[in-house]
């Protein structure tokens, strides 16, 4: 006990001196723990940051991969629909292409067969300007051939005028005795009168003429058979024609189809905006006939430069009048002269309805 | 013996009124006897003798009357209201043909001034009486009925039904088929005055058969006769489709051309009436005339006659070319244009300037090319100067201002259409600047010309409001140059240009 009392009191003195020594050993050493701390603390941090980033590297290069995956998933998922629409755009445009190369030269045929053949306008111009040239060739022949006529039809009245006097005068011939007034002596040759009054045969008494009938003449100018009148329309092809020898069809299907009307669509026939183009053609066809533009303007114009007159309503300072059934009639209750108020129309109605359609099914 | 004396009374009397009567109808020949024997009182002296016994006398006296009536209205009135017709009516059934042709001179005398008298003659039972004359034997009094209808016809539509429903128009085409030439010529005149009112009255005319007969005279020589058959055939055709394709159906193509070249002006205007009748119908009818060779015809025609005669060809013409650009275009290779543009310069008269210029706008409306062809010709000035002129009457400056709009309005020929930049009034330069605003940007050598002709100086000068169509076109037209050019052409430049002059500080050295 004593020994322990020894040691406790040896130890009590000693205590202070551990206390401090164990102090300033456990502050030294408490300096070096908590620098080996901290450089254990930096360690396990640091290796733990290594840590944590290795598995966030990991998770990063997954989420990656994973993603990877999925975004060409999508990706081709959408190629293939851009595929899918180039495809289809271009065969569409192929389509168009060759559609529109057929509905080219199908225009152009329509047009050109059906609606107008530039070709057979300019044959027919040219053959216009032939049948003119011919015409105005045969109208010139047959002005001259005219003149000619009337020319000879003068000439012969002329003639048959000189005749005539002749024979009337054929006494002044001239005879071996006396010379006759065209023969005179002194003359080389004799007038050309003499020459007639000797072939003049002397006129004979008037006998009573004869009064022709007047007969028609089936050969007169009535048939136009003479070279004059213009020629008649051709001989129509025979009615029953031969079949031609050899391997052709038969004719009759030939000029059918050929001749073949056109048969269009209703879209064709009957455009959408048909009544706007009937509209504008028709605007462009009275254009072209009115010689005045000027419409007929309605007597309304007239007042067009009167000034405005507001009406009584809106130009009173008192503002429009209350308006409706209630007003028409004036009430006055203090004129009346039963006491309850008087049945209204409507009340009326009513019960006249009421008998009115009883009296109705009655009836 | 006394009875040789009474006798001799009666004689004289009657060789006095046989002598007075001859006497009044020569003096009634000459027109300055007639006052005088109007104041005379002839009429009232002439109205017993044609009771008279003696038919010579009758026949006589009828015939002074008519000639006396002939001369004027009044002694026609005066006719009608002396009750003179009664009588005349009731003889014409009985008498002779001497009397019967006196009788009906005198209804067409009457008949032949107005149409009143016209109706009272209608009125006294007449009608049947001439178309009973209608079928006599002679000729001459055939002529005479047929006379006095047609005169009676001519007035108006009612009086045309009176004459059809008392049964004329059979025996009018009997008439027709006579061999008398002058009986002819007054049927063919008859019946084209009856079917020129009415498309019912020609349709009468036409079931009666008569189309297929006025054909086949239209080749006869004598003129008068070709004048009233085309007439007729031209009042039968000119009221509706059907009735003209009739009328063609008779096979008077080509054989009508003939009659273009014929001597007399009167056949050539008849006939240019008859085919412009058939030709304002229907494209398909302008086209037969066409195919047949009837425009150049009738350009030639044309051609050859001045005046008032040449009115009804030269509407043909515009209503040929107005049906379609085909025909058109036939009516310009036919040469048209240069004799239509010559028309309208010569012709003194203003309406057939407008017919022309009508023809001319109906021509060139319809396709650059047709504007071109008439543009060429130089005509467009000459429509110009119609239409500003003062002196133009109102038709014919409405008719050439539609004629320029239609033409210039698709006119591209340059040319042509650079002098109305210059003389054109203001609505009319809106089409012509428009119409260069068109062409100007797709053809380099024509903006060439147009600036070196001086045209887009004048433009420049051209006030327009801004937001107008003119604005529009004359900013379409700049665009087509570069902005020097157009600043250099603009109006004021050289004040700009010598305003910088001034303004310019030269640089110091």
């Amino acid at each position: 006990m004593r020994e322990a009392m020894a040691t406790l009191a040896r130890l009590q003195a000693r205590s202070k001196a551990v206390g401090q020594q164990y102090y300033f050993r456990n502050s030294v050493v408490d300096v070096f723990r908590k620098k080996e701390n901290d450089a254990a603390v930096k360690i396990q941090n640091w290796f733990r940051g290594c840590r944590v980033r290795a598995y966030i590297r990991h998770l990063h290069r997954a989420a990656i991969i994973v993603q990877k995956w999925w975004r060409s998933y999508l990706s081709r998922q959408h190629y293939q629909l851009v595929v899918k629409l180039a495809y289809y755009t271009m065969k569409m445009n192929l389509y168009n292409e060759m559609a529109v190369r057929i509905q080219r030269r199908w225009r152009g045929y329509k047009i050109r067969k059906y609606c107008f053949d530039y070709f057979y306008l300019k044959e027919y111009l040219r053959a216009v300007t032939e049948t003119n040239d011919a015409i105005r060739d045969a109208l010139e022949e047959f002005a001259e051939m005219k003149e000619r006529e009337e020319k000879k039809a003068a000439l012969e009245r002329e003639e048959k005028k000189r005749d005539y006097q002749a024979r009337k005068m054929h006494y002044l011939l001239s005879t071996k005795q006396i010379p006759g007034i065209y023969n005179s002596p002194f003359r080389k040759d004799p007038d050309p009168w003499e020459l007639r009054l000797q072939k003049a045969k002397p006129l004979t008494h008037q006998r009573p003429r004869v009064k022709q009938k007047h007969s028609i003449s089936l050969t007169s100018w009535l048939a136009c058979t003479s070279n004059r009148s213009f020629p008649r329309s051709e001989i129509l092809p025979p009615i029953n024609r031969k079949q031609c020898q050899g391997p052709f069809r038969d004719i009759a299907e030939v000029l059918e189809q050929r001749y073949k009307p056109l048969e269009p669509t209703l879209r064709e026939a009957e455009p959408i905006n048909e009544l706007k183009e009937a509209r504008e053609d028709l605007r462009r066809q009275e254009w072209i006939r009115n010689v005045n533009d000027n419409m007929f303007l309605p007597f309304s114009s007239y007042h067009k430069n009167e000034k405005y007159v507001p009406s009584m309503h809106s130009s009173s300072k008192y503002g429009p009048n209350s308006y409706g059934c209630q007003r028409f009639r004036d009430e006055n209750p203090k004129k009346w002269i039963c006491p309850k108020e008087k049945e209204t129309r409507s009340n009326m109605d009513h019960k006249n309805k009421g008998q009115v359609n009883t009296s109705l099914i009655f009836m | 013996m006394s009875q040789r004396q009474v006798l001799q009374v009666f004689e004289q009397y009657q060789k006095a009124r046989t002598h007075f009567v001859q006497m009044v109808a020569e003096l009634a020949t000459r027109p300055q006897n007639i006052e005088t024997l109007q104041n005379a009182g002839v009429m009232s002296l002439l109205r017993p003798l044609l009771l008279d016994v003696v038919p010579t006398i009758q026949q006589t006296a009828a015939l002074a009357l008519g000639r006396l009536a002939n001369y004027n209205d009044d002694l026609a009135e005066a006719v009608v209201k002396g009750d003179i017709l009664p009588q005349l009516v009731y003889s014409l059934a009985e008498q002779n043909r001497f009397y019967k042709k006196a009788a009906a001179f005198v209804l067409r005398a009457v008949g032949k001034h107005s149409p009143q008298l016209a109706q009272a003659i209608v009125d006294c039972g007449a009608l049947d009486t001439l178309v009973i004359c209608l079928e006599d034997f002679d000729p001459g009094v055939k002529e005479a009925a047929a006379w006095a209808l047609g005169y009676i016809a001519r007035h108006n539509a009612e009086l045309s039904q009176a004459v059809v429903d008392a049964g004329a128009v059979p025996l009018l085409v009997l008439c027709i088929q006579e061999p008398e030439v002058a009986l002819k010529r007054i049927a063919a005149s008859a019946l084209s005055d009856i079917s020129k009112h009415s498309p019912e009255l020609a349709q009468t005319v036409v079931d009666a058969g008569a189309i297929a007969h006025l054909a086949q005279m239209i080749l006869n020589p004598d003129a008068k006769l070709k004048r009233q058959i085309l007439s007729a055939l031209s009042q039968i055709a000119k009221h509706s489709v059907d009735l003209a394709e009739m009328v063609v159906e008779a096979e008077i193509f080509p054989v009508v051309l003939t009659c273009l070249k014929d001597k007399d002006e009167y056949v050539k205007k008849n006939a240019s009436t008859l085919i412009r009748e058939i030709a304002k119908h229907t494209p398909e009818l302008s086209q037969l005339i066409v195919n047949a060779g009837g425009v150049a015809a009738v350009i030639d025609c044309i051609g050859s006659c001045k005046g008032n005669i040449r009115l009804p060809g030269i509407m043909m013409l515009g209503y040929v070319a107005a049906h379609s650009e085909n025909l058109a275009m036939a009516v310009i290779i036919s040469k048209g244009v240069p004799q239509l543009s010559l028309c309208l310069s010569e012709e003194p008269e203003d309406h057939i300037k407008a017919a022309a210029a009508w023809a001319l706008g109906q021509i060139g409306r319809h396709t650059p090319e047709h504007a071109r062809a008439v543009a060429v010709t130089n005509t467009l000035p000459v429509l110009l100067s119609l239409y500003m002129s003062t002196e133009s009457s109102e038709d014919l400056q409405v008719k050439s201002k539609k004629a320029i709009k239609s033409i210039l309005q698709k006119c591209t020929y340059l040319p042509a259409l650079e002098p109305f930049l210059y003389d054109a009034p203001p609505n009319i330069l809106k089409h012509v600047v428009g119409q260069f605003s068109k062409v100007l940007p797709h053809d380099s050598k024509a903006r060439r010309l147009f600036v070196t002709s001086g045209g887009l100086k004048k433009v420049q000068e051209i006030k327009a409001e801004p937001g107008s169509l003119l604005q529009e076109y004359i900013n379409s037209i700049n665009n087509c140059y570069p902005e020097e050019i157009v600043r250099y052409y603009s109006p004021g430049y050289s004040e700009t240009l010598l305003q910088r002059v001034d303004s310019y500080q030269p640089l110091a050295n």
